[in-house]
């Protein structure tokens, strides 16, 4: 069974709430598009979308396709945002590529994992090299640690990629999410 | 080996664009955006020299942004096979005015003519059938090409697909535009999209 850390009751109730702060901060700034990998760390903010009359939820078999669909989103009038975990970062290197060239808004939200309490060693080398590899592709990358500054750091990503074409990823990190938990 | 009775790429891409009205078009890497490019330079041609992979997905995105819009991604069987995972997002989302065309001539032609899968095991249209796009056909005729671009207009009845083979010839290259930013943009001006 999987779980995470931080469903013990230990945690304030208000740092639940973190999902519901990025999909309000999606919805302002007219996100249609929303291509996706599942992952845990993810699930709720998928959920909202899926249930969301504004954007279209996009699962995806790997995660570079979301990158070449936000290409295709851009040049149809839509903005959009792609939702991966750390891993997935590591499929999307070449399909980088479109976003300086074709320079269309990028924003990727990335939940970590292979930090902050991982019991997974096969989650760690690409955990470790996430970040290095989005600033090697240009794209700048934006943390939050914990979920009161969650709102500040999706307003301030959202903005630059959006109004400056500034291609941005936000790592939302293990600390925030919770490190997950395998039991028997 | 040669086989008899392939299609001419130039010729089946300048039939499909032949009456293309408000089509965008969407060229993937390698000579299928040359193609596009030699049926006629066009405002709503996308055309890709890198992203290899990434045809069908742009295909989709666009699709989905503007349903009204009919979608054309033709690309070839080595671009497709790259992003062969996309046919089954497509097949999910089964947006109705997108269409993809597979131009297979069985190898990687800009490379110097490595046989490709589809030369010996993978059935693309099998596949495109199998994750979900129903409308998947295989071409071999002209007439097929053309029944195809009329269909292609019709934005409530797909997404549809088609795998047509294609001789190997490797043609005289017309190249298009490698500025990506003047490529989208002109798309967007076109669709009545303002600069940022």
């Amino acid at each position: 069974m999987h779980a995470r850390a931080d469903a013990a009751d230990t945690v304030p109730e208000s740092s639940t709430l973190w999902p519901d702060d990025i999909f309000a901060t999606l919805q302002r700034f007219d996100v249609r598009q929303v291509p996706y990998v599942p992952d845990a760390g993810h699930s709720k903010l998928i959920q909202r979308v899926l249930g969301s009359s504004t954007m279209r939820g996009i699962p995806l078999t790997t995660e570079e396709e979301g990158v070449a669909l936000l290409a295709g989103a851009w040049t149809g009038g839509q903005r959009g945002v792609l939702l991966m975990q750390s891993s997935g970062v590591g499929n999307c290197i070449n399909m980088l590529s479109l976003i300086p060239i074709l320079r269309f808004p990028f924003l990727t939200l990335v939940t970590m994992r292979g930090e902050w309490g991982e019991f997974n060693p096969w989650q760690v080398p690409m955990g470790s090299t996430t970040q290095g590899v989005f600033e090697l592709s240009g794209v700048k990358v934006l943390r939050a640690s914990n979920a009161a500054e969650v709102p500040a750091v999706l307003e301030a990503a959202a903005a630059q990629a959006y109004n400056a074409l500034t291609p941005t990823a936000v790592l939302l990190s293990q600390r925030l999410i919770g490190a997950k938990v395998f039991t028997k | 080996m040669s086989k008899a009775n392939l299609l001419d790429r130039r010729q089946v891409v300048s039939t499909l664009l032949a009456n293309r009205k408000d089509v965008v078009a969407i060229g993937g890497l390698g000579a299928s955006t040359n193609d596009i490019c030699a049926a006629g330079d066009h405002a709503r041609n996308f055309y890709l020299w890198g992203g290899m992979g990434g045809a069908a997905m742009i295909g989709l995105g666009l699709a989905l942004a503007q349903p009204t819009l009919p979608v054309l991604v033709i690309t070839g069987d080595g671009e497709m096979l790259m992003g062969m995972g996309s046919l089954a997002t497509i097949g999910l989302q089964k947006p109705s005015n997108l269409s993809i065309v597979v131009l297979d001539n069985e190898a990687y032609g800009e490379t110097g003519g490595q046989t490709s899968h589809t030369s010996a095991a993978a059935d693309l249209v099998g596949v495109a059938r199998a994750c979900g796009i129903q409308h998947s056909e295989s071409i071999s005729t002209m007439a097929e090409v053309e029944a195809f671009a009329k269909a292609v207009h019709d934005v409530s009845a797909g997404p549809r697909f088609a795998n047509v083979k294609i001789d190997s010839a490797s043609l005289e290259r017309i190249l298009p535009s490698r500025d990506g930013t003047y490529i989208v943009n002109r798309i967007r001006g076109d669709l009545g999209f303002q600069p940022i």
